[in-house]
């Protein structure tokens, strides 16, 4: 540690930190536009130039380390006129086009101008003129005369992003930031370069033009929908939800969030939104109050529960839900005597059930992953399904870890991997048997039983040579992993993969109740009543299905299935925010509102339970869909439905619970039995679930449906199976599962291995195939 | 694609970096496609960041960045006429006036046969011969009179 003074107030700080840091610390601010405490130090707008006694002339804080015995003045004399002369520069060029800028009333050069400007320019002459860019449906650069040139968003794109999207092209007085030649910009966390921008040059598509900053009133939440629970500013107008903006969170989303955090507000507000509770009768849709519908769904529930039994019931809720609506889904369904309540729909393994011995989670707090030295991920399409978890293995790699991959889609992760093992979904279990036997033999631990027959190849010896020689190691297991046939054999070699090598061993939660949907009991072993997991309750048709949030030909492991189960059944009764398909199948749908218009709580992946406040009221006749259990609880007459308030809820949930003892990633008894490799002949389905499909708000999000990454899915093979099946990339082809086929076009992509398909879940395009998993086939048309 | 002769020149350049520092060669691999092709298109900028393993927009800071490299098609002989101060005072307003009305373009354009582009430059560093100009970035033509400009013309018509 070293002392300095700042404005004559002894500060102690860091060897190797600068000025700007040992200011901040203090409290004391120096005007910067270019400075950002998570990018690295440019120096280039110089609004930061502050005198320190000895120099010979003004220094800028953000590159200037500290020195013991410095003497710091931010305000001298001298600090002011060099402040306010870079800030006479800064605006010859701005057009001061303040009354008509969105970023009016939250500009930094707005602020900083207020301090450091002078009431009028000496400068008459003609200003430059930026002809903006078109780089995509999220980021406007409409206005990039504004640009002042820190280069904020470029260095957001390189260190944070991964990818340099944005540049400063050509020099001097011409220089511009742009993307190469027309191209957009793609990052899944572009959004961020909207809030880093100090000016108005970068500003969001969708908000622009729609509000005004001082109008708009910010509520607290919490994003609904990856399992990072990264903390949300939902800014309202007139009961509407505005736009969406990070809380600054150091242990869960830092000072970024997702773009799909950001801009999937837009499906709040989409027309598709169901706001009158509708009753099918005679194949119409009829709209009727909310006490007539209720009664409707109980009179049903009680007729199947008399007559053919309550385990014909059945519920299905996605982990988008809140905790409480959860917990009194299951509370209602066991209260009637079913068992068969689940919300892991995308899951196809459920023989760790019971085995687990807790609710599986991350192993670690978040910000961990930073620290961490070597990375085993497992199944993950890291980028996509984890935007900002990506973000810290990135850093992690960036300090030097070592990141391996076992998955069965080479995607680029935008950081440099260490070890690559890309194999066919079928050869996944015998990948990590592999790594888990060279890892033994690299520890001169005898090997588990289960792996005594494998020959390790030399990829799983890197990586288990990886593994070895770091001090704090993960194993993580992504969705992909969690969703595969095999899963529970996949989390126990991982675990004890994890064990030989010290490492942290988590799952990466899909969605933002991943964990709090155990703690809810919303599964259905270990509560009162056992009953059907997702899968069964689909295979084994039952009468009634009560979905909650749940669109069953996009949120399902098996469409195909779950649309024949809905088809079939006597009573489907859809709370949802949204008409959808279930207007084809239901008999009732209840409006339920969405994460902004109810309280709740989610528990993220490393288990923190957050709850938040709706920030607008619900739209038309929705209701919180906790409050629609509950009342559906009263008719049917169940005990212990009487709650007045969400948290009351909650209380009884988690009150006295410590949350922690509920965690368990330990498996026991899985039997690994002896891991082939290649089970299956023929092509073998790869499907992601796209990062703008994962859940019903941000599928109806107009914007995000018009990104890259929302293009309609086609499928993708390695170019060799192209040769065999004789097609050009682009050309249309029949790709079938289960007695079902589409036609889509084909794309050659050597980053997949040969004998996969991929073919994403979660779209309409592809909702007529079947399981995200197993043989596919894809033939000329 | 880069040409054979492209990746065998950007090789032989790559020689000089470390191995984990590709990117170094960067303005020679921009350069060699210039003393090909007479200009950069975009797509070989592309090229030559997937070549190079660099990000596609840091070969465009680069290519737009330098003065040199050409963004359009600028002829098969780019003229570049210094007019800084010494060449200036030398008399580069006459070379340019004499330039402009020989081949019937301004600065920025290239003659309709595609033969010949001009273009302004900055000090090239040999004021004692100004007024300057050079032919390609490759060649200094100093001391220029309305005798000399012709003579380089009609060596250049030859070629």
């Amino acid at each position: 540690m070293i002392n300095i003074e700042i404005d004559g107030k002894l500060i102690e700080t860091g060897r190797g930190s600068t000025i700007m840091d040992a200011a901040r610390k203090a409290g004391i601010h120096i005007p910067h536009f270019c400075y950002h405490k998570k990018l690295s130090i440019s120096a280039n707008c110089r609004m930061c130039l502050i005198e320190v006694e000895k120099a010979p002339k003004p220094l800028p804080a953000c590159a200037t380390p500290a020195a013991e015995g410095m003497k710091v003045h931010t305000h001298s004399a001298l600090a002011v006129k060099a402040q306010q002369g870079v800030m006479e520069f800064l605006l010859i060029n701005h057009p001061l086009d303040c009354p008509i800028c969105d970023q009016g009333g939250e500009c930094q050069l707005q602020d900083v101008a207020m301090g450091y400007g002078a009431t009028a320019s000496r400068y008459n002459e003609e200003k430059r003129i930026v002809m903006h860019k078109e780089i995509g449906a999220l980021i406007s650069t409409k206005e990039m005369s504004r640009c002042i040139q820190c280069t904020r968003c470029v260095r957001f794109g390189q260190e944070i992003a991964g990818m340099m999207e944005l540049g400063m092209a050509f020099r001097g007085e011409h220089a511009e930031i742009m993307s190469f030649v027309n191209s957009s910009v793609d990052s899944e966390l572009s959004g961020n370069m909207i809030d880093l921008c100090p000016v108005g040059a970068l500003t969001s598509k969708p908000f622009r033009y729609t509000a005004r900053n001082w109008e708009l009133s910010r509520r607290k939440s919490v994003s609904p929908h990856d399992g990072l629970g990264s903390n949300l500013a939902v800014q309202v107008k007139n009961n509407k939800v505005m736009r969406v903006t990070p809380i600054e969170n150091e242990a869960i989303n830092e000072c970024w969030i997702s773009d799909k955090d950001r801009f999937s507000y837009e499906g709040l507000n989409s027309p598709e939104r169901l706001t009158k509770p509708m009753i099918k009768q005679d194949g119409k849709w009829l709209e009727v109050e909310w006490q007539a519908a209720l009664e409707y769904v109980a009179n049903g529930l009680r007729q199947i529960a008399n007559g053919a039994g309550a385990e014909q019931i059945a519920a299905l809720a996605t982990p988008h839900s809140t905790l409480e609506e959860l917990y009194l889904l299951q509370k209602l369904v066991r209260g009637i005597g079913s068992g068969n309540v689940d919300f892991r729909l995308r899951q196809s393994d459920f023989s760790s059930d019971g085995k687990q011995q807790g609710a599986p989670w991350l192993g670690m707090p978040v910000a961990e992953i930073n620290s961490r030295d070597r990375l085993l991920i497992v199944g993950s399409f890291l980028r996509k399904d984890h935007p900002l978890l990506a973000q810290r293995v990135r850093q992690a790699v960036k300090s030097g870890a070592q990141a391996n991959i076992v998955h069965s889609s080479d995607d680029e992760l935008l950081m440099p991997v260490a070890n690559n093992a890309i194999v066919a979904p079928d050869n996944l279990v015998n990948m990590l048997a592999q790594i888990l036997k060279a890892l033994a033999a690299e520890k001169q631990a005898k090997p588990d039983a289960s792996v005594q027959g494998i020959e390790a190849g030399s990829v799983a010896t890197a990586i288990a040579k990886s593994l070895a020689s770091g001090e704090r190691a993960a194993v993580l297991l992504g969705n992909f992993a969690q969703q595969h046939p095999q899963a529970a054999q996949l989390a126990a070699l991982a675990e004890r993969i994890a064990a030989l090598c010290g490492a942290k061993f988590g799952f990466l939660g899909e969605a933002a109740n991943s964990v709090g949907g155990y703690l809810a009991a919303a599964v259905p072993f270990g509560g009162s009543v056992q009953g059907m997991n997702a899968a069964k309750m689909l295979a084994i048709p039952r009468k009634v299905y009560l979905l909650l949030n749940v669109e069953p030909e996009l949120d399902m492991q098996n469409p195909q299935q779950a649309m024949t189960a809905m088809h079939a059944a006597d009573m489907v009764v859809a709370l949802s925010a949204y008409k959808h398909h279930a207007s084809e199948y239901a008999d009732v749908l209840l409006p339920i509102a969405p994460f902004t218009e109810t309280s709740g709580t989610f528990v993220n992946t490393e288990g923190l339970a957050q709850s938040f406040k709706g920030a607008v009221k619900p739209l038309g006749e929705a209701r919180p869909a906790w409050k629609v259990l509950r009342v559906l609880g009263n008719l049917m007459n169940l005990a212990g439905f009487d709650y007045d308030s969400s948290e009351a809820v909650r209380d009884e949930v988690l009150g006295g619970v410590d949350i922690a003892q509920r965690l368990n990633n330990t498996l026991q008894s899985v039997s690994i039995p002896n891991p082939q490799s290649s089970i299956l002949s023929g092509l073998q389905r790869v499907a992601n679930v796209p990062v703008y499909s994962a859940d019903a708000v941000v599928r109806r999000a107009v914007s995000l449906q018009k990104t890259h990454d929302a293009a309609t899915p086609c499928v993708t093979l390695h170019s060799s199976e192209l040769k065999k099946l004789g097609v050009q990339p682009g050309d249309t082809v029949k790709v079938s599962q289960d007695n079902a086929s589409v036609n889509l076009t084909v794309q050659a992509d050597d980053r997949q291995p040969a004998g996969t398909a991929r073919v994403a879940a979660g779209q309409a395009a592809t909702s007529g195939l079947g399981a995200m998993f197993g043989t596919i086939t894809v033939e000329r048309t | 694609m880069l040409s054979e002769q492209i990746q065998a020149q950007i090789n032989r350049e790559l020689k000089k970096y470390p191995a984990d520092q590709k990117q170094s060669a960067v303005m020679a691999a921009l350069r060699f496609v210039q003393d090909e092709k007479g200009w950069i298109p975009t797509d070989d900028m592309a090229d030559v960041a997937a070549y190079l393993g660099m990000p596609k927009m840091a070969v465009y800071e680069v290519a737009t960045f330098y003065h040199m490299y050409n963004l359009k098609p600028m002829g098969k002989h780019t003229l570049t006429v210094c007019t800084n101060l010494s060449c200036t005072l030398c008399g580069a307003g006459d070379t340019v006036a004499y330039l402009e009305s020989r081949l019937g373009i301004g600065f920025g354009e290239v003659t309709a046969d595609g033969k010949y582009g001009l273009r302004e430059g900055e000090c090239m560093g040999a004021c004692k011969d100004a007024p300057l100009l050079t032919v390609n970035n490759k060649k200094l033509c100093g001391k220029l009179s309305k005798e000399k400009i012709d003579q380089i013309l009609a060596e250049l018509d030859q070629s």
